[in-house]
């Protein structure tokens, strides 16, 4: 899923205007799968999967592949319809540079939303 | 004229809360029985509209929304710029009192939502033989802190768009794409500090939970409307505040998410046309 985020991003600019300022890496677990994602001007330009060793991120996160699989239905049931209903739960963890993901939440939570078009 | 004029009126009251001059924004449609309603943290009466619009209720209800101090079109007091906005229990519950009594409304229905979703249970055991009955939306007794609204009202930080973002996500995937948005927009042109200021009353200093046995129903009715969607006020939230309130009417809303008066206005309509009709029918 999160390999597809480019063409599903970059092709669309109502997701892409929200990060037009963000250029940065973060990083993105799903379980033990780590994927390493770097924004410039709001278009992912590149999704590195790990293993990843030392690498450097401004903002990490974390959740279980049970979570993002039920937050990646096409259309989600109650309690996994966002990822602050991932952190309600105490199913999503935030690690890193708080204040890039903050100034940039609704291009995140877009960006990660996004397989859900991909979702039978 | 061809303009489609909407039969919502605005108006400013100046009335005086904690010894200040305010000038509160108000909205109103209809005749009737005084419904009161009460916007969201971080946002304004305009969530009301579909309510303030909807001929089935406003030809047996006046239907006020205001704009609390501070949000939509309501200023803050003169001196705003000297300190920190944080709303409590006591200023949220005398404001709404306050403007109630300065508006004529008498005995009206009051209907929150969200952070106005808790303070109907405070008005609930406070002001009970002065309300004809309580609708909450939304409604629990406390509220968790899951995310640190410290970033809502940061420098480095758009607080429109953080505000915005989180106002997103507590809506139903299944709510209309343009309502949602519409939603989401109200929260964007917010004062810096307003949302992270009544979010202390919603998740710090607004914990009602020892107080909800002294809820009588009896004397004023009680209504808790609760969309499924939601993460923030849960049905579960709502479930367990009802278990301590002898008499509190649950309704879970399928389909529907932290705002319901504003993501979806028809299917929420379809859940409080009823319950005004009951209010009105079996309430003096």
């Amino acid at each position: 899923m999160i390999d597809k985020l480019p063409e599903l991003v970059n092709a669309d600019p109502a997701i892409v205007r929200w990060g037009r300022h963000m250029n940065a890496t973060f990083l993105v677990e799903v379980g033990e799968a780590q994927y390493l994602l770097t924004v410039r001007a709001g278009r992912i330009e590149s999704v590195e999967k790990g293993p990843l060793v030392m690498r450097a991120w401004t903002f990490a996160i974390r959740a279980s592949k049970e979570s993002w699989d039920r937050f990646w239905c096409r259309v989600p049931e109650p309690g996994w319809s966002d990822l602050f209903a991932l952190l309600r739960r105490g199913d999503v963890r935030f690690e890193g540079d708080q204040r890039v993901l903050m100034a940039y939440l609704l291009y995140l939570k877009l960006v990660l939303a996004a397989p859900r078009k991909l979702a039978a | 004229m061809t303009a489609r004029i909407e039969p919502v009126v605005g108006r400013y009251a100046h009335l005086e809360l904690e010894g200040k001059a305010h000038r509160v924004y108000f909205e109103e449609a209809g005749q009737g029985i005084p419904l009161l309603c009460l916007h969201t943290a971080g946002s304004d009466g305009r969530q009301f509209r579909a309510v303030l619009n909807d001929p089935a209720i406003t030809q047996h209800y006046r239907v006020v929304a205001f704009d609390m101090p501070w949000h939509g079109k309501s200023s803050p007091p003169a001196g705003w710029e000297k300190g920190d906005y944080e709303l409590t229990t006591t200023r949220y519950t005398d404001m709404i009192m306050t403007v109630a009594r300065e508006l004529g409304l008498d005995r009206p229905v009051v209907m929150g939502c969200s952070s106005g979703g808790r303070i109907v249970l405070d008005l609930a055991f406070k002001h009970a033989r002065a309300l004809r009955a309580l609708v909450g939306l939304q409604s629990s007794a406390f509220g968790t802190r899951y995310y640190d609204p410290y970033w809502l009202n940061h420098a480095e930080v758009h607080g429109g768009q953080a505000c915005g973002a989180v106002a997103y996500g507590l809506m139903s995937p299944l709510s209309p794409e343009a309502e949602r948005w519409e939603t989401v927009w109200h929260y964007m042109p917010g004062g810096p500090g307003v949302f992270s200021g009544d979010l202390y009353f919603y998740q710090v200093e607004g914990d009602i939970r020892s107080r909800l046995g002294e809820i009588d129903t009896s004397v004023c009715p009680l209504y808790l409307l609760t969309g499924e969607y939601d993460y923030s006020a849960s049905p579960a939230d709502t479930q367990a505040a009802a278990a301590k309130i002898m008499g509190a009417k649950v309704t879970i809303m399928k389909g529907l998410g932290h705002f319901p008066m504003s993501e979806n206005p028809d299917a929420f309509l379809g859940h409080l046309r009823p319950v005004l009709e009951e209010i009105r029918s079996t309430t003096l």
